[in-house]
């Protein structure tokens, strides 16, 4: 829950950060995992032996075959099929698009709004800054789970839908972490300098305080990414996330959910799989950052 | 106190069944029912809605039972007598009684029948049942029925009025009902308790007339989420779960400690097609460019029904857990007919169609809206007619609407409050066991004031046929009735007012020992239960 | 003190206005509820007459000041689908859902703070490595999966645990709960188990570093060399620093631990407030959405107020007025 984090002092220390972070086999195994699963999910319509969202390539006659499975095409269904004959494979690929794509979304978004938000707040202080902080306090009280409901319930399904729930349940993260560490900075000698030679605010904002606010909004970022892609799986688990027929990780999951005791455990298996290694991957990463940006746990 | 008197009952039991006997045999006098729908009152008149009636039958009798094939039999009545096309006249059963102990008269009928125009705040009241009919004490075991116009369906609705005790109910509200205040009944077990959001519990009522009832207590539990309602029997929680989700009922009969029944629903699952509009908003060019709606031309409409391979719906989708049609109802009801032939699947013969009304090689754009979560597989169903119909050169997409708002843009979403979609897949009951409500609903011509067409989303309309089933609405005679019924079932069929795809069956599974009698109607009874 | 507490519930009203206005105009734009109230079959007829008979047929604004006024006769709305109070119906459900956070949050103590108390000790036994990389599973796996595998396993597989709904309940102390008897527990065990996941990896982590913070410190070091015993150590002087974040952190978690019901709740057929919400929801009845808002965000102040006394009287360097960091 350490959100406030110190910066390097540096920029030259960047490659010094390169090789603290890569001292620590877990978390480069984790960096591969997500440059594996962003790969696979880039190069997805060449991967992929079948286009799921096609219906002229999909057949019901291929519906519920375990992995390993022959398609009515001809290719195999290495992880087999889902309930309306999509091979599983080429649905998780794409479906891996569907949610990094609304994670990563999201959470640039948010950042975006919340950098502004938090240094404006940090900057101008006063009224301003209590305002916004009174704001990102009451939004922080709610939990994100609950709000997300509420808003999905209200906006109906669909990608962009989701999307903003997300920005939503996000924003204040930010807005508060870079509050936290733009205040810091504003404090220093610098920042004085700058304002005194009759800079103007934001370009002192963003050339002076922004690059050194950095280091925890990318912390706060693989934490936010990862926990955005798991909300979207589970309000779409709950019925009110992405529509079914172009389905992400979570409708996959939720669509195989209903087979899960007879036995067909592939349709929700192999897509909860490839969901927890994603958050996994990112969590790994995340975790690393953590400690290298935060030289107190060190030594 | 729920603890304190389930384990007198208990004890209570185990003495009367001596040392010797295992506690099963005690437990077992118990039943436990998972249903997949929560009942949302005990009030019997208060929701309209299959879980609540199917827990009010338990309490609450009506005048007519309905057996599970939905045949009509002897309630409360005794016998009946057609006096005239508008006047019948019921005996009620003597020596009923009511849980308080108070005799069974035609006086709670009459106090029933008054009840159920007036509950307050009733979202979805029995008010048509009773409507343009008035009800006279003849003498205490008499009641005479005057009818506005001739009411062939008299009986189906009044099997579906739970009759209320004059004396406890008078003056109660449903919130009292809820309580068990005033949730007196002749039925075969008493009302005991009712927790929203988790269980309904009746107990045995010794003194019903047709015998003491074979479980001493139910409950009924409310176990919505499919996987979790299977573990629950699975795992011994409940004894029988209704509604058994179509992946699991294929391994679950063949289980050994488990036991499946199934029969044929009411329920039809059917396409409905744009036919009020010359430029449909959903349907397109394959270039984006507005196109003359093509589902006003008969030729289309045949060549989309015969492109659904319907078997391979019920096979794949539903898994054998429904029965491909060409009509409204199961032809083991009466009104339906014996001569329509499920559409044969044939895909050249469709392309020829196509080809015929000038449709092919261009091919066009559809989108199909249904609901996601209405009906059993709703979604995966819509995705197999697209990918059907994609095989034959219409390009289609699939977009799922979550039911209320489905439901509401299908109906009133359009300009002037008309029907918004294309084509959309919905579900249908014949509550009454026969097809001239469907079809007056489904195919009539949209008409408010007459009250037909009232699900009419695709706003068929066929003179001939709606004037047959005029006809039949007016008669009374069972058989000449169910011929015109019959014959304007053929009639809309033939001019393809709606794509029929399958029946789903209605699904059982019991802990082994367990017998449950399948119902047609969806209701989930104890009393269909034996050992 | 008490300004503190009366601009907290000022904040805490104005959240609940807005919630209460956006929840009440945007469930007006989802759709008609009346489709979801009348059956299947129904008539046009009786579509309208239901509209009618609930205002439906009136536009939003009339509905809403109609809403205004019957709040300012202290009527809170009723439920569409059930009729009765939707406040009521709500603090029904509570009791079912305060008992299921509350174990949670049990849970999460007893199973996360020795593990993490161990992991921040030993941070190089290969038992705190594992320790660590399940806390990132725990993180990481999606609730409502684990729920569905937490049935698969204990209920129908090995048949130990009852797979859903709640034991008997009794009223002990004016507070209703099922947590007297045997049975009840059996029924609470998976679902809280569930609930517990999130929060048994967050106790993990913060024991740990709170841990190896602390065993930096001078004071642990100083014990350390006066030869105390580390079961001491430990006991004393690092469980007394690192119980003030954890307390602080866990009272917060506890609203999310509320919403998080919902998935549970769903799963396990928990008759608790969370799937009254999400029936709600898809039933667009929206007295008891609104109903929800309202009882929930006063909850959530209430805790975090509590939280924010009890952490201004554990720790005196903490000012109540400037709360932001």
């Amino acid at each position: 829950m350490s959100d406030v984090v110190a910066t390097p002092r540096a920029k030259g220390e960047f490659a010094r950060f390169v090789d603290r972070f890569l001292e620590d086999r877990v978390a480069v195994f984790g960096l591969g995992l997500i440059t594996l699963i962003v790969l696979l999910a880039v190069f997805a319509p060449l991967i992929a032996p079948q286009n799921p969202y096609d219906l002229a390539k999909v057949d019901i006659m291929d519906s519920r075959q375990p992995p390993g499975s022959k398609s009515m095409d001809g290719f195999t269904m290495w992880l087999g099929s889902d309930g309306v004959g999509r091979d599983l494979w080429s649905g998780i690929l794409y479906g891996l698009r569907i949610s990094l794509m609304v994670g990563l979304l999201s959470g640039l978004i948010a950042a975006t709004i919340g950098l502004c938000i938090g240094l404006i707040a940090a900057y101008f202080g006063g009224r301003i800054e209590n305002v916004i902080m009174r704001i990102v306090d009451l939004q922080l009280s709610l939990p994100s789970v609950l709000v997300a409901l509420i808003l999905v319930a209200l906006l109906g399904k669909g990608v962009d839908k989701i999307i903003i729930a997300l920005i939503v349940v996000q924003w204040a993260y930010y807005a508060r972490t870079v509050r936290g560490s733009a205040l810091v900075e504003r404090r220093k000698e610098y920042v004085e300098a700058a304002r005194s030679l009759g800079l103007s605010h934001t370009r002192t904002m963003l050339k002076h305080i922004l690059p050194n606010c950095l280091a925890p909004v990318i912390v706060i970022a693989t934490v936010q990414t990862a926990h955005a892609i798991s909300l979207e799986a589970t309000l779409s688990f709950l019925g009110v996330g992405l529509p079914q027929t172009e389905p992400s990780l979570g409708v996959l999951i939720s669509n195989g959910f209903q087979y899960m005791l007879s036995g067909k455990y592939w349709i929700s298996f192999f897509p909860g799989v490839a969901l927890l290694l994603t958050i996994v991957g990112i969590n790994l990463v995340g975790d690393r950052l953590r400690d290298v940006l935060n030289p107190r746990l060190e030594k | 106190m729920t603890l304190t008197r389930r384990s007198l009952a208990l004890t209570a039991a185990l003495l009367a069944g001596g040392l010797g006997l295992p506690a099963v045999s005690a437990v077992a006098q118990e039943l436990k029912i998972g249903l997949s729908s929560e009942p949302s009152s005990a009030d019997p008149h208060f929701h309209n809605l299959t879980p609540n009636n199917a827990v009010a039958r338990h309490v609450f009798e009506p005048l007519i039972f309905m057996d599970e094939f939905q045949r009509l039999g002897f309630g409360l009545a005794q016998s009946w007598k057609v006096l005239d096309d508008l006047t019948w006249e019921f005996k009620l059963k003597a020596n009923v009684k009511f849980h308080d102990g108070s005799p069974f008269t035609a006086d709670d009928v009459i106090f029933t029948m008054n009840r159920v125009p007036n509950v307050p705040q009733s979202p979805a009241p029995k008010t048509s049942y009773v409507r343009g009919k008035t009800f006279e004490k003849v003498d205490d075991l008499t009641i005479r029925v005057k009818t506005a116009k001739p009411e062939p369906l008299m009986l189906n609705h009044l099997a579906q009025i739970e009759i209320m005790s004059a004396k406890a109910a008078a003056n109660v509200t449903t919130q009292d009902l809820n309580a068990g205040k005033g949730t007196v009944g002749t039925g075969p077990y008493q009302f005991v308790e009712f927790v929203p959001g988790d269980r309904y519990v009746v107990k045995a009522n010794a003194e019903h007339w047709g015998g003491k009832p074979r479980w001493e207590r139910v409950t009924f539990r409310f176990l919505k989420s499919d996987p979790t309602r299977v573990a629950a029997l699975l795992s011994g929680d409940v004894d029988i779960i209704e509604n058994v989700p179509t992946a699991d009922a294929a391994r679950l009969s063949k289980d050994a400690r488990v036991t499946v029944s199934s029969a044929l629903s009411n329920r039809i699952i059917y396409l409905h097609m744009d036919r009020h509009r010359e430029d449909s908003p959903f349907i397109k060019a394959k270039d984006g460019s507005a196109i003359k709606n093509p589902l006003n031309d008969l030729r289309v409409r045949k060549a989309l029904s015969m492109a659904l391979n319907r078997q391979a719906i019920v096979e794949r989708i539903m898994e054998n857990e429904a029965v491909s049609t060409g009509q409204l109802l199961p032809d083991t009801y009466a009104g339906t007919s014996k001569k329509i032939k499920i559409p044969a699947y044939d895909v050249d013969g469709a392309r020829k169609l196509l080809t015929e009304a000038g449709l092919l090689p261009a091919g066009f754009k559809l989108t199909i809206h249904g609901p996601n979560g209405r009906y059993t597989n709703d979604t995966k169903i819509i995705e197999a007619v697209a990918q059907m119909f994609t095989r034959i050169g219409i390009e289609t997409t699939v977009e799922t609407l979550p039911p209320a708002v489905f439901f509401t843009r299908a109906s009133t979403g359009g300009p002037n409050r008309t029907p918004e979609f294309s084509m959309i897949l919905a579900g249908w009951s014949a509550g009454t066991g026969e097809p001239s409500d469907t079809l007056k609903a489904l195919l009539g011509t949209f008409n408010p004031q007459a009250g037909t067409g009232a699900a009419n989303r695709g706003r068929f309309s066929n003179a001939k046929m709606d004037e047959l089933l005029a006809k039949a609405l007016a008669t009374v005679n069972d058989q000449q009735r169910n011929a015109l019924l019959a014959e304007a079932t053929e009639v809309a069929m033939e001019d393809v007012g709606i794509i029929p795809i399958f029946f789903p069956k209605n699904t059982w599974a019991a802990k082994k020992g367990l017998k449950v009698t399948a119902r047609t109607d969806e209701y989930t009874l104890a009393m269909s239960v034996a050992r | 003190m008490l300004a503190f507490i009366i601009r907290r519930f000022a904040q805490a009203l104005f959240v609940v206005v807005a919630m209460v206005v956006i929840v009440f105009f945007g469930t007006n734009v989802v759709g008609d509820p009346v489709w979801m109230m009348v059956p299947g079959d129904a008539t046009q007829e009786q579509v309208e007459e239901v509209r009618r008979a609930f205002g439906f047929d009136q536009p939003v604004y009339v509905q809403f000041f109609r809403f205004l006024a019957d709040i300012a006769q202290g009527d809170f709305g009723r439920s569409y689908v059930h009729g009765g109070s939707a406040i009521r119906l709500i603090l029904d459900r509570m009791p079912a859902t305060l008992e299921l956070a509350v174990v949670a949050l049990i849970f999460a103590v007893i199973i996360g703070l020795p593990l993490g108390l161990f992991a921040g000790l030993k941070p190089d036994h290969p038992a705190s490595r594992a320790i660590m990389a399940g806390s990132i599973l725990g993180f990481s796996l999606p609730t409502f999966w684990v729920g569905l595998m937490l049935i698969m396993f204990f209920a129908v597989m090995l048949g130990w645990l009852p797979a859903t709904g709640r034991g008997p309940v009794t009223t002990f102390l004016g507070i209703e709960t099922s947590l007297h008897t045997l049975k009840g527990w059996q029924h609470i065990a998976l679902p809280a188990l569930n609930l517990a996941l999130l929060k048994i990896s967050l106790v993990i982590r913060l024991a740990r570093s709170g841990t190896r913070e602390a065993s930096l410190q001078d004071y642990v070091k100083f014990a350390r060399a006066k030869g105390l015993s580390p079961r001491r150590i430990v006991g004393v002087h690092i469980l007394k620093n690192i119980m003030i974040p954890i307390v602080t952190v866990l009272g917060l978690e506890f609203g999310s631990l509320v919403a998080f019901s919902v998935v549970t709740e769903t799963i396990f057929a928990w008759p608790g407030m969370g799937k009254l919400l999400l029936e709600s929801i898809q039933r667009l009845d929206r007295p008891l959405v609104v109903a929800y808002v309202m009882v929930v965000v006063l909850l959530f102040v209430t805790i975090n107020l509590i939280v924010d006394i009890l952490y201004s009287a554990l720790d005196p360097r903490v000012r109540l007025a400037g709360k932001s960091e």
